[in-house]
């Protein structure tokens, strides 16, 4: 059996792909389709330190091949979640990555410091990149010197594995993910959100409420693998792969280009066991290509010949 | 709930613009309560990329019925299956109807496709002993979902090509002035003006209504959170349709907050 065991910091997943954040609510309302326990990790919906309602109706669209979404962090709050939500993700066997979001450094430190405080908290991801929020999100994220900053803050409150998810609208993701590694993190996740926008032609009105929104699903794929292919050039900390995976081929494509764990999103909302049939696909591959362990497959992007035309899809 | 690869048994048109697709799943059948919603992917492709929730409409046996209107990518799909083919089946799904309690009568106001939930609905209401009766509206006569197996119905058509000549409303008026509004509830769906005009009708004479609310969905299980309606009671501002809803008393929502799916 090949070994499908990564390791960053000190939390040790049992197989490379997490469910991503804002994606899989709290860990515990698709008990129906999976169990937890299997999948590599559960990033938590962004948690702030008081419940957010969330932006107004509509708030998704689909397009072709993807869809817009515009939640703004609607969340429990952080003592809702560490009471009621925590421990059953802990009962449950789930590795759990708590994610927080913010609109001050000052609140992203105080959920992290009442995080550390509880059992079950396996690492954090930091969302300084939400699209859909006026206060905190994007306005941190596309300032390098806030997430260093935010980066430098948290790491001094946590021996814990400390990822920072980081925003595609810059023009360059692999600066704010070397003001990450330089300022302690263990990880970057490439990539949240696209902004994008989708328009009722009949009424001329935008699809979802505040006009852009997040932009998600497989027609983001190759320019999120670009972006991991970008910040891999830039950082050696391990970089979590995230944009539009929906099968284990997707996933594998992400870790060849330098992700160490990815992250499932869009994909469960059609189906939510996708995260574990995508580790079971990932095995498959492993043992089918006689490979040892997944590690081997992460970064192994062979550019030293020109692509075949069978891998440009001319086959 | 159950994620689950069934057949397709049926796949017609019933009136202009309406058509019905079966399916057999000897689980959703049995599990599925009125007025309870399934999230359906039109094909295995990535274009269209999510499910559809569409309400149940019948339930025969193992056989699990949906009724639709042809407006987008994913509805023009359903219409093209055959019998034979498969289909990814996510369901049942959202809170019932309430529709147990204390009165005699409930009237089921439908307009178009509205239609989906009230047959389980009558059933049960039936069976729990109440008085049923069935009041349906479309725009033309040609438009009625009508199959002959609704329980007392009553139609309305805005031409008159059918039945009462104006809205649902003014059929449940011209009832209620037959028959009294006396130990009464009323249950609808349709279109968020139809409901808005009802609500406002049912709300002046003091007549609970709940509604079952159409919106568009991506989960359909509680994980997107895409759903919102906004609360005007309680404590939290938005619920979600797909997990708290989709049948909700009409006084503890403002329906307004919900963008007209058609």
């Amino acid at each position: 059996m090949p070994s499908t065991e990564i390791t960053i910091r000190n939390v040790t997943f049992k197989n490379p792909v997490l469910t991503a954040s804002g994606t899989f609510g709290y860990g515990l309302e698709c008990e129906a389709f999976l169990d937890v326990s299997r999948l590599g990790g559960v990033v938590t919906k962004s948690i702030s330190r008081k419940p957010r309602d969330g932006n107004p109706p509509q708030r998704i669209a689909e397009t072709t091949a993807g869809m817009l979404n515009s939640i703004g962090l609607a969340n429990v709050g952080v003592d809702v979640f560490l009471q009621s939500k925590l421990p059953l993700l802990r009962e449950r066997g789930a590795t759990t990555i708590v994610n927080i979001a913010a609109s001050s450094i000052e609140e992203y430190c105080e959920v992290l410091e009442m995080c550390e405080e509880q059992e079950g908290v396996s690492g954090y991801e930091i969302n300084v990149s939400c699209p859909n929020v006026k206060d905190g999100g994007l306005n941190f994220g596309t300032h390098c010197p806030s997430v260093a900053q935010i980066t430098r803050e948290l790491r001094r409150r946590t021996e814990k594995m400390l990822a920072i998810k980081l925003t595609p609208n810059v023009t360059s993701i692999g600066e704010f993910a070397r003001a990450c590694e330089a300022e302690g993190a263990d990880a970057v996740s490439c990539v949240n959100t696209f902004i994008g926008m989708a328009v009722d032609v009949r009424t001329r009105r935008p699809k979802i409420a505040t006009i852009t929104g997040g932009y998600s699903g497989p027609a983001i794929k190759p320019i999120a693998l670009a972006k991991v292919y970008e910040a891999r050039k830039a950082v050696s900390i391990p970089i979590i792969g995230i944009g539009g995976i929906m099968s284990a081929e997707d996933a594998i494509e992400f870790m060849i280009v330098g992700a160490s764990l990815v992250q499932v999103g869009t994909a469960l909302f059609i189906d939510p066991a996708a995260g574990v049939k995508i580790a079971a696909g990932i095995e498959g591959y492993l043992a089918e290509q006689k490979m040892d362990s997944v590690r081997d497959l992460i970064g192994s992007l062979d550019t030293s010949m020109q692509p075949s035309l069978i891998a440009a899809g001319w086959s | 709930m159950f994620q689950e690869t069934v057949t397709i048994l049926e796949s017609r048109q019933v009136a202009d613009n309406v058509h019905t697709l079966a399916f057999a799943s000897e689980r959703i059948a049995r599990a599925t309560r009125p007025g309870q919603f399934l999230n359906i992917k039109p094909n295995s492709s990535l274009d269209p990329l999510l499910r559809r929730a569409y309400s149940v409409h019948r339930i025969e046996g193992d056989r699990v019925e949906i009724i639709y209107n042809i407006v987008g990518q994913g509805s023009a799909i359903f219409a093209s299956k055959r019998p034979g083919d498969p289909l990814d089946v996510l369901g049942p799904l959202g809170v019932p109807f309430h529709y147990e309690g204390e009165y005699a009568t409930a009237v089921l106001v439908s307009g178009g496709v509205g239609i989906a939930p009230m047959p389980v609905l009558g059933a049960a209401l039936a069976a729990l002993g109440k008085r049923v009766i069935n009041i349906h509206g479309a725009r033309t006569a040609g438009m009625i979902a009508n199959d002959g197996r609704l329980i007392d119905p009553r139609f309305a058509t805005d031409d008159g090509s059918l039945g009462f000549r104006g809205n649902v409303v003014g059929a449940l008026g011209q009832y209620l002035e037959q028959e009294g509004a006396a130990d009464l509830r009323v249950f609808a769906c349709g279109p968020n003006r139809m409901l808005s005009a009802l609500g406002g009708f049912c709300n002046a004479r003091g007549i609970a209504l709940e509604v079952s609310l159409e919106c568009q969905m991506a989960c359909g299980i509680g994980i997107c959170q895409g759903c919102p309606v906004e609360m005007g009671t309680g404590d939290r501002k938005y619920t979600l349709v797909c997990t708290h809803g989709p049948n909700y008393d009409f006084r503890d929502i403002i329906l307004d907050s919900l963008p007209s799916v058609h």
